[in-house]
C-alpha cells in the first residue's frame, strides 16, 4: 500500500524564482489604466501625487503592453486603477487579454458596472470580477445604516451573478470599520458572495497620510478576528472567508509581491512598469516606461527590475538573517517610508533597528478615540488634493 | 499540504468529474505545464495531474477516464494513482464528481 499523494505532490502555487535560481515570469500582470476614480477612498494605494502623472496610454499601447506581457508568460491580467469602469476601452482590452489566453479579473468599485457594460464584458470573455464594497470612509456610517448605497451594491451583485461570475468581494478593514464586521460579512452573505477578503489596509499612499485614522487596536483586531472565525465555522464552505491581519502587528515582515521584480508586474496609467503598485515613491530609482522599452526587457534587462532582485543588496540584519529567503527583509516601500532608505530591512520586522517607529504607531493605536489629542483630519483622495500635496506652498 | 492517512471514501467510479466552475485549465508554453487558473491565482500541475485534468469533461465516468489513460500510456494499473489525484483535486475544489 503506497503513501497516499499529497496536494503538493501534483502541483505547485505560482512559482517564485528564489535568488539561486534564475528571474521566472512575469507570471501577474496589473494594469492600472487609469487614475480617475468617482471615489474617494482615505486608504488608497495609488500615489498621492496621482494627479499630476503623465497622459494615459492609449488602447493600441495597453494592447501591446498586453501581447509582450503575454509572450514574457504573463498569466493573470487585472484590469486595475483608480477605477478601470472609467475607461471605455476597457472591453477591447479585456477581449484581447482573453484571446491571448490571460485569465482576466476586473478589480473595480462596481461604479458603472450596469447590466450593458456586464454583457459586453461578458461577451469579452472576463473571467472574473473582484468587486469592494464599503469603499469610502466618507460614506462609511451612511453604507451602513441607509438603504440607498446598499441598493447600488444589492444591484451590482445580482448582476455580477446573473452573468455567471464567481462573487468574490473585498472589503479594506481598518480602525472606522474593523467593529462592524459583523455587518460587513452579513452583507457578503446576503449579497451571494462565495469569496469575502476582509483586507486590513495596508499604510501606503493615501493610507499613510490617514495612518493614524485607519490602524486598529490590538482589542479591535482580536476581536474581528473571533468573529470571523465564529462565521467561517458556521458558514462551511458558502463563503470562503480571508482575514489579512496589518502587517505592524507581525514581527516579521511579509515576503512583499513573493519578492521584487519576482512574480507581478505593474503597468501605471502613464506606462512606468513597476515591481508593485507603489515603487514610483523611490525616488532614486528610474523606472523604464513600456513606451520605450519591450515588457521582456523591462522584466530582466532593467536595472529598475533588477535593483532588488537576489540578496547582494541587502545590509544588515537581512544581509545574513536566516530568514532571508522567507521574506527577503519584507518591503522595500515600507523601509523607505518609514526608515528612509529602501535598503534597510522594513521596519516591521523586529530585528531592524527602526522597529520602534512601527511600536510607537501601534502604541498610538491602542489609544481609544475619545482620548485621542486632535490629530489632523482624515484626508480623502481626490486630485485637487492630490495637486495641493504634490506642490506645497512655501511659507 | 499534510499527506493524507485517514482512508477516504470510495470514489464512485461511475461518475463523471468535471472541473469545479470557477477554474480553468490551460497549457503554459512559457512554463511548459498545464496550469489551474481561478480568480486571482493559478496553480502549476505536475505531468500526469495535467493529463487526468485535461480529460475531465464531465462526459467520461472515472472507470473509462483510468482505461483511457492505461491505454494512452501504454501503462496498466493506473487505477490508484487517478484515484488518488481525484481526491486531493475534490479535496483542493479543483473537480466535483
Amino acid at each position: 500500500m503506497g503513501q497516499a499523494m499529497s496536494a503538493s505532490d501534483v502541483s505547485s502555487s505560482a512559482l517564485p524564482a528564489t535568488s539561486v535560481n534564475p528571474i521566472g515570469p512575469p507570471f501577474w500582470l496589473l494594469a492600472e489604466i487609469t487614475y480617475k476614480c468617482p471615489l474617494h477612498c482615505v486608504f488608497c494605494y495609488n500615489p498621492v501625487d496621482f494627479a499630476q502623472a503623465g497622459p494615459e496610454l492609449s488602447t493600441d499601447d495597453w494592447l501591446l503592453v498586453l501581447r509582450e506581457a503575454r509572450a514574457a508568460g504573463s498569466v493573470q491580467c487585472g484590469f486595475s486603477g483608480g477605477e478601470p469602469l472609467v475607461r471605455d476601452d476597457l472591453e477591447v482590452l479585456v477581449a484581447e487579454a482573453h484571446r491571448l489566453g490571460f485569465y482576466t479579473n476586473l478589480l473595480t468599485s462596481g461604479v458603472g458596472l450596469t447590466e450593458a457594460r456586464a454583457a459586453t464584458l461578458e461577451a469579452a470573455g472576463l473571467d472574473h470580477i473582484q468587486l469592494s464594497f464599503q469603499d469610502s470612509t466618507k460614506e462609511l456610517n451612511d453604507f451602513l445604516t441607509h438603504t440607498k448605497t446598499f441598493d447600488l451594491k444589492r444591484k451590482t451583485a445580482a448582476i455580477i451573478k446573473a452573468h455567471g461570475w464567481p462573487m468574490v468581494m473585498n472589503c479594506v478593514i481598518h480602525r472606522l470599520n474593523i467593529d462592524y464586521i459583523e455587518q460587513i460579512i452579513d452583507l457578503a452573505v446576503e449579497l451571494g458572495a462565495e469569496y469575502l477578503e476582509l483586507a486590513n489596509s495596508q499604510y501606503y499612499s493615501w493610507a499613510q497620510l490617514n495612518r493614524d485614522h485607519l490602524l486598529p487596536s490590538r482589542e479591535q483586531l482580536e476581536r474581528a478576528e473571533r468573529i470571523t472565525n465564529d462565521y467561517r465555522a458556521r458558514l462551511g464552505d458558502t463563503l470562503k472567508i480571508f482575514f489579512v491581519v496589518p502587517d505592524y502587528y507581525e514581527t516579521r515582515p511579509k515576503k512583499c509581491m513573493n519578492g521584487w521584480g519576482n512574480v507581478f508586474l505593474t503597468v501605471t496609467p502613464e506606462g512606468l512598469a513597476l515591481p508593485c503598485h507603489t515603487a514610483k515613491m523611490l525616488k532614486d530609482i528610474t523606472f523604464p516606461n513600456v513606451r520605450e522599452m519591450s515588457i521582456y526587457d523591462i522584466w530582466y534587462q532593467s536595472d529598475a527590475f533588477n535593483r532588488y532582485r537576489g540578496n547582494a543588496w541587502m545590509k544588515e540584519p537581512c544581509r545574513t538573517c536566516p530568514d532571508q529567503e522567507k521574506d527577503h527583509g519584507g518591503c522595500r516601500c515600507q523601509a523607505h517610508m518609514l526608515s528612509g532608505d529602501a535598503a534597510n530591512a522594513d521596519p516591521v520586522c523586529d530585528k531592524s533597528p527602526e522597529h520602534h517607529r512601527v511600536l510607537t504607531a501601534v502604541a498610538y493605536a491602542q489609544i481609544p478615540d475619545d482620548q485621542r489629542t486632535m490629530i489632523k483630519p482624515l484626508v480623502f483622495r481626490d486630485a485637487m488634493r492630490s495637486h495641493q500635496l504634490s506642490n506645497p506652498v512655501l511659507k | 499540504m499534510s499527506t493524507t492517512s485517514a482512508p477516504a471514501a470510495p470514489i464512485d467510479l461511475q461518475l463523471c468529474p468535471r472541473m469545479a466552475k470557477m477554474f480553468k485549465l490551460q497549457w503554459e508554453d512559457v512554463q511548459q505545464s498545464w496550469v489551474l487558473l481561478y480568480p486571482e491565482g493559478m496553480v502549476k500541475l505536475n505531468g500526469s495531474a495535467g493529463e487526468i485534468m485535461k480529460r475531465l469533461d464531465g462526459q467520461t465516468n472515472v472507470a473509462a477516464l483510468i482505461a483511457a489513460l492505461e491505454h494512452d500510456f501504454a501503462t496498466p494499473d493506473l487505477s490508484a494513482d487517478v484515484l488518488d489525484f481525484l481526491r486531493i483535486a475534490q479535496g483542493q475544489g479543483w473537480v466535483k464528481l
